[in-house]
């Protein structure tokens, strides 16, 4: 099939791109942006490992058509940290061991920014499970994810009550 | 995924039109149709856009009732204020629904619209024969592992559980489709297998859900979904139970009740036995329970599914008294 003119913002940077209308917004990143950090796990919408943030919304993108995110901003892992700063959430899950593997950590992360920007997690443990069920762990870092999140959150809270200040 | 090509539609009637033509399909969040254009079911030659329709992603609710865009995401419909207080079991049976991420994506239209999980049914490199997808190949699940699929209104050629929770919740409350101008209720949109378990719903070629319209009640503002499934969240229901009560001034006495079953039917099911039996009683658990078995007059299991003639009557019973303790 013919290949279609689109336009993404991807971690701040405009790309102009040519693609065929199969191709997901996963596997443009992987494939044809060399952006590996997002994973691909089920493929199928069932495991969270591609989950990035769309016009700042966490979504799946091995079930999202590249196509018809034309004009999208597109948050990944890559652009998360400011530097070698690392994002209070990517410290949070180092310092809670919020992984093992690693290879869901990406999509963990990116999910708990979703999570926090929709305000509705609060520093329940029970809240936080239910908003990240979207993103399966093999390893079972579970407890620790939670931990993690809950620290990143009232880090980002302190922080922004000291930027207010 | 084969390839296809892609029409962003400029208008809903450009949509419709286009949608109309052999091989193409609407697409909206995709998460139902790339999934599937994966497995290998859906083959389209065409995806005419939805997305960036305007206007079809309005949610409005007044005192008559709440009227839903087609393009709404399934995320926005769960957290509306007005849908959260008027409609509670529609906002509980769409966040109970898959991930976050999937309710960002899923718009209302497509989520009706959602097919079987069936096994078979999404396998269709090792399991050719399946009514569904082919007419007249036989079914794969009738004598195989049947744990998922539903025991009431089967049918000898196909007994495929509809999944969807949000319909279900629709159908307790008397909600209507709109395709463009022509209005259909939800009971009626849902068709049962039969010997046509490929006909799932009653829209013509041309034609696309624009929006739902869910009538105010006092049975929708004192409304529950209650959802059990394997795991605690993220799965589709084992069975799910859309109840909304209203009760005689005396709080006790049940003036008008709706009943809707989930993860068991072959469309969402509304089991009025159950309301007629309750309604003009006094709330009291053991008549609760006793009519709640009404939910599955005439379910067939196949085996392995079986469990599900037990546990839907107690989940209905778990919703109306859920309900009755909140006064
Ligand atoms: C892992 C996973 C878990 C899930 N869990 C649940 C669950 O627990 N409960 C639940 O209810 N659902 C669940 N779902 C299903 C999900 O809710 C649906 O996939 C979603 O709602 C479909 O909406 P969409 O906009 O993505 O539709 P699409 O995939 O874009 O479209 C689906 C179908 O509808 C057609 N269509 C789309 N819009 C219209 C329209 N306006 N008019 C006519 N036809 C239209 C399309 O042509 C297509 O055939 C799950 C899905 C996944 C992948
Ligand atoms: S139950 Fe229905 S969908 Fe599943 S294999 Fe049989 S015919 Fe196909
Ligand atoms: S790879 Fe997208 S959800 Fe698993
Ligand atoms: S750390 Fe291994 S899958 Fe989560």
């Amino acid at each position: 099939m013919t290949s279609l003119p689109i336009t993404l913002t991807i971690n701040g940077l405009r790309h102009d791109l040519e693609i065929e209308p199969r191709v997901t917004l996963l596997d443009l990143l992987r494939e044809r942006l060399d952006l590996t950090g997002t994973k691909k796990g089920c493929d199928r919408g069932q495991c969270g490992a591609c989950t990035v943030l769309v016009d700042g919304r966490r979504v799946n993108s091995c079930l999202a058509l590249a196509v018809s995110h034309d004009g999208a901003e597109i948050l990944t892992i890559e652009g998360v940290a400011q530097g070698e700063d690392l994002h209070p959430v990517q410290a949070a899950f180092i310092a809670h061991d919020g992984f093992q593997c690693g290879f869901c950590t990406p999509g963990q992360i990116m999910s708990t920014l979703g999570l926090i920007a929709e305000g509705q997690a609060g520093d329940d443990p029970e809240r936080i499970r239910e908003g990240l069920s979207g993103n399966l762990c093999r390893c079972a870092a579970y407890g620790g994810i939670v931990e993690a999140v809950l620290e990143a959150q009232q880090n980002m809270a302190k922080s922004d009550r000291r930027t207010a200040a | 995924m084969k390839d296809f090509s892609y029409i962003r539609a400029a208008t809903a009637d450009a949509a419709r039109q286009a949608a109309a033509l052999p091989g193409a399909m609407l697409l909206a969040g995709g998460t139902t149709l790339i999934d599937l254009a994966k497995c290998g079911v859906a083959k389209p030659d065409s995806l005419i856009d939805i997305t960036h329709l305007n206007g079809l992603d309005r949610i409005e609710v007044d005192e008559r009732g709440a009227t839903i865009g087609a393009l709404a995401k399934m995320s926005h419909v769960a957290d509306h204020a007005g849908i959260k207080s008027q409609f509670p079991a529609i906002s509980e049976a769409l966040w109970q629904a898959a991930s976050a991420q999937i309710r960002n994506m899923a718009t209302i239209g497509g989520n009706l619209m959602q097919r079987t999980r069936c096994p078979y049914f999404r396998d269709p490199a090792n399991f050719p024969a399946c009514n569904k997808r082919n007419p007249g190949s036989g079914c794969s699940a009738i004598g195989g592992v049947t744990r998922g699929h539903a025991v009431l209104g089967t049918s000898e050629a196909c007994i495929a559980t509809y999944p969807g929770d949000l319909a279900a919740a629709l159908v307790a409350f008397d909600a209507m489709i709109h395709l463009g101008e022509r209005r259909i209720s939800v009971d009626a949109f849902f068709l049962l297998p039969g010997s046509t378990p490929d006909r799932e719903h009653a829209m013509e070629p041309g034609e696309m859900i624009t929006a739902i319209e869910i009538p105010a009640s006092a049975t929708a503002r004192r409304s529950t979904y209650v959802k059990i499934r394997d795991r605690q969240s993220y799965e589709f229901a084992a069975a799910s139970a859309a109840v909304g009560i209203e009760f005689e001034p005396d709080g006790r006495t049940i003036r008008d009740l709706r009943v809707a079953l989930g993860g068991v039917a072959t469309k969402p099911w509304r089991a009025r036995a159950v309301e007629d039996a309750l309604k003009g009683k006094v709330l009291e658990p053991e008549a609760i329970r006793a009519a709640s078995l009404l939910a599955v007059e005439g379910a067939v299991d196949h085996g392995a599914n079986r469990y599900k003639i037990e546990l839907a009557p107690r989940v209905v019973a778990r919703a109306i008294l859920k309900l009755g303790e909140t006064t």
